[in-house]
């Protein structure tokens, strides 16, 4: 019989995939106690590098036609759809899901990419405005991305919380950085290798690992990003990130959700990491 | 190309001499408008009534530093009344009553205030010490036409938020600075109401003369009683209105600082935050600069340069940027300083004492950084809070006076030489409220526009506000919008 090789799971910032600085990992098993592999545990340290790694790629990401960026969450979602069952097998090994309600997760997930993806040429056209102004200008207000988003992914899925945290996130040209729920680290790395392999360009999403709890008030507190996705969170990592994230504004979008439901997405999860900008300019007499 | 005309310094020409050659025979606007009244007490449940704690604190006007009149100080047993009214007047009657005539009773405040607009208007000018005819011109026509927007909102939300459905919050305590009294009394209101909500104003400790008024104006309107109230007082009473765990929402608008305490501090999670900014006004080579230099006046010195969106980093690129100077320094030599209710005046009175001394202090910094001072010398009043209108050169990014607000009619000049430079440097800011671009190039406006971090985007034009434009902030000027559909989104719950 052929010796398998097992994986090496690494962390996924700057579009590359590196170990922690830290050099510490976590030993991952199956429910039945089956070696999975290392998930390395991200520090402090590479928390900082991600957060600039997202802010360099920012910039560059927003600037792409919408059109692309549709283009590139539609592309998420052929990868994940044609690497469906092998994801499936992961998640259900880490998780200890029935075969089937994983593959049933990775369905949804690829459906949601479909769904984000088609909103980023569209979120201008339904909720930018001419505004009317009563004088001689010509106003309109346009939706923005509002930067840099720390994403605490959603402790109770292995994928599709986190993935229904990241699409509505950069669909309009934020970047984000993901603390991966502590029971699925390996996902959430075999995600990143999804990522890399959807022109989705480096530094976009940006894939810690390890444990949330540690890294939540250096997250909370980093000044270089601007807002937070927390989903099915404890209420006190919630107070956390209000109370800390307050020093520089941090936007913060909470709440429950059954992200397995067909419609859990909604215009509404895209608004909340988008700023409004209203221009001017006079119209001549 | 280079520029080979020569360009007038101020060694080539005479000095312009306005403020002393040019005499102005005064043109005081009457007070007779206004009916003060010794003592206020606070608008709670649709009566005016004495504070609980039956104390009292002057209310003066800044061009005279006379008492006006006394004013409740609100603390936390009012602010209880209050949400309780309010909450009471949400479940008896308000969240009862039909949209369409929740949107009458708006009509007919922004009427009813465009019957007393100049009363208003004087009341305004003697509380805080704006010009008449800002006050005439420009905060109380827009208090109005707020009122008249928000009003045809009432019964159209569902338009605002295509395929969601909407609901009121419930009670929403909101507390407003002193920059533009009635303007942020009317921005608070107004949408709040026409969504459904009931409301808690706490106007500024300085300026709480015209929201009273409002109040009367309310009464009249009878409006149902604790649909608005109205708790003066000081930073105490706006402590507990923010932190008070009866309200579903709070919206704040004033300091960074204490937006970011009132986040920490509400027990709601639905907060808005409307707070300070360090706007760049960009002007580059090709701009028409007379044009711009009018817009380099109306972005810093309008207001007494009391305004969060204010103009008050001018990037000015450095090949126009001694021709900038010179044009900037003759125009403000013929801006006139004083009498706030007299027609002809430019820059009223600084709205306190103690913002009169936090902008000398930070003009004093200014000064110690190294940056150079220029200063009208237009003649001052003796008495009340006043000062000429300034400029700083050779203003470096690391200086106080290019990071922190001044809230005075102080400007920080600088200079850059690349469309890439002036958006490096207009965005070194912690704050995000607005920005100013000044080119006769269309394209460039485009490219300006879409990388400066800012709510609010002038093009050729400034401190423009209208109450179908949102307005708010990026990074640390806050968050949510006023105004617009998207202001709606403050005062609903959208599922």
């Amino acid at each position: 019989m052929r010796l398998n090789v097992i994986k090496t799971y690494k962390l996924y910032v700057g579009g590359k995939f590196i170990r922690s600085e830290s050099g510490y990992t976590i030993e991952r098993h199956s429910k039945d106690g089956e070696f999975l592999g290392h998930a390395c545990k991200g520090s402090r340290k590479d928390l900082r590098d991600a957060v600039k790694a997202a802010r360099s790629a920012q910039a560059g990401w927003a600037g792409k036609t919408a059109y692309n960026r549709g283009q590139i969450l539609y592309r998420i979602g052929e990868m994940l759809e044609a690497r469906s069952e092998e994801f499936a097998e992961l998640m259900h090994a880490e998780s200890g899901a029935s075969l089937e309600e994983c593959l049933k997760e990775v369905e949804t997930a690829v459906d949601r990419c479909v769904y984000y993806a088609g909103w980023t040429d569209k979120l201008d056209s339904v909720i930018g405005t001419v505004n009317p102004v009563a004088g001689p200008f010509f106003g309109f207000s346009v939706p923005e991305p509002t930067g840099v988003v720390g994403i605490v992914a959603d402790p109770s899925t292995a994928l599709i919380g986190m993935l229904s945290q990241v699409l509505p996130v950069i669909s309009t040209g934020n970047t984000c950085v993901v603390l991966p729920a502590d029971d699925y680290p390996l996902t959430a790395s075999e995600f990143g290798e999804i990522l890399s392999t959807s022109d989705v360009p480096g530094g976009v999403v940006n894939i810690l690992g390890g444990v949330q709890e540690p890294l939540n008030p250096h997250l909370a507190k980093h000044m270089d990003v601007n807002a937070i996705s927390l989903s099915n969170a404890a209420a006190d990592t919630e107070d956390l990130y209000v109370s800390e994230g307050a020093e520089n504004l941090k936007r913060i979008r909470s709440g429950e959700a059954d992200w397995m439901q067909p419609d859990a997405h909604s215009l509404s999860e895209i608004q909340k990491f988008v700023e409004t900008k209203s221009v001017w300019h006079p119209v001549e007499a | 190309m280079a520029n080979l005309q020569e360009k007038p310094t101020s060694s080539s020409r005479p000095k312009l001499n306005f403020g002393s050659k040019w005499d102005y025979a005064p043109a005081p606007e009457s007070t007779a408008v206004v009916d003060i009244a010794p003592e206020y007490g606070q608008f709670i449940a649709g009566e005016f009534v004495p504070p609980s704690s039956g104390q009292t604190f002057e209310t003066i006007n800044p061009a005279t530093e006379e008492v006006l009149s006394r004013v409740a100080r609100g603390c936390q047993a009012d602010v209880d009344k209050a949400v309780t009214a309010a909450r009471a007047a949400y479940e008896g009657t308000w969240s009862k009553i039909s949209a369409p005539d929740r949107g009458k009773y708006l009509y007919r405040i922004a009427r009813l205030i465009q019957d007393r607009s100049r009363e208003f208007a004087v009341l305004e000018s003697m509380d805080g010490g704006k010009p008449i005819k800002e006050s005439r011109d420009v905060d109380i026509p827009l208090v109005a036409q707020h009122f008249f927007y928000h009003a045809g909102w009432a019964d159209k939300l569902e338009y605002a938020f295509p395929n969601q459905t909407v609901s009121s919050l419930g009670v929403a305590g909101q507390i407003i600075p002193w920059n533009f009294p009635l303007l942020m009394a009317a921005w608070k209101i107004a949408p709040a109401l026409a969504c459904g909500n009931t409301v808690v104003l706490k106007p500024a400790e300085t300026t709480p003369l015209t929201a009273l008024l409002l109040a009367k104006v309310i009464q009249e309107a009878d409006l149902p009683p604790g649909v608005v109230n109205v708790v003066t007082g000081d930073g105490e009473a706006g402590a507990a209105l923010a932190s008070h765990p009866g309200l579903d929402k709070v919206a704040f608008t004033g300091s960074t600082e204490v937006g970011k305490a009132i986040r920490r501090s509400a027990k709601t999670r639905n907060v808005t935050l409307e707070l300070g900014g360090k706007a760049a006004n960009i002007i580059f080579e090709d701009a028409p600069i007379d044009q711009a230099v009018e817009g380099i006046i109306n972005g810093i010195y309008f207001n007494q340069g009391h305004v969060c969106c204010a103009g008050s980093r001018l990037l000015v690129q450095e090949s126009v940027h001694d021709e900038v100077v010179q044009k900037l320094s003759d125009r403000i030599a013929t801006l006139r300083v004083g009498d706030p209710l007299d027609k002809n005046t430019d820059i009223g009175a600084i709205n306190s004492r103690e913002q009169y001394d936090r902008i000398c202090s930070l003009v004093e910094a200014g000064k110690a950084e190294g940056a150079e001072f220029h200063q009208s010398d237009v003649p001052v009043p003796g008495k009340g809070f006043f000062f000429a209108p300034a400029y700083f050169t050779g203003v470096a990014q690391s200086h106080r006076i290019a990071q922190e607000e001044i809230f005075g009619p102080v400007l920080s000049i600088m200079t850059f030489r690349t469309p890439d430079e002036a958006v490096a440097k207009a965005n070194n800011t912690k704050y995000g409220l607005s920005a100013g671009i000044w080119t006769d190039k269309g394209s460039r406006i485009f490219k300006m526009l879409s990388k400066m971090n800012a709510g609010v985007v002038w093009a050729n034009t400034f401190n423009k506000f209208d109450p179908s434009s949102p307005f708010g902030g990026y990074k640390e000027s806050g968050w949510g919008r006023e105004g617009g559909a998207q202001g709606l989104g403050a005062y609903l719950e959208v599922k």
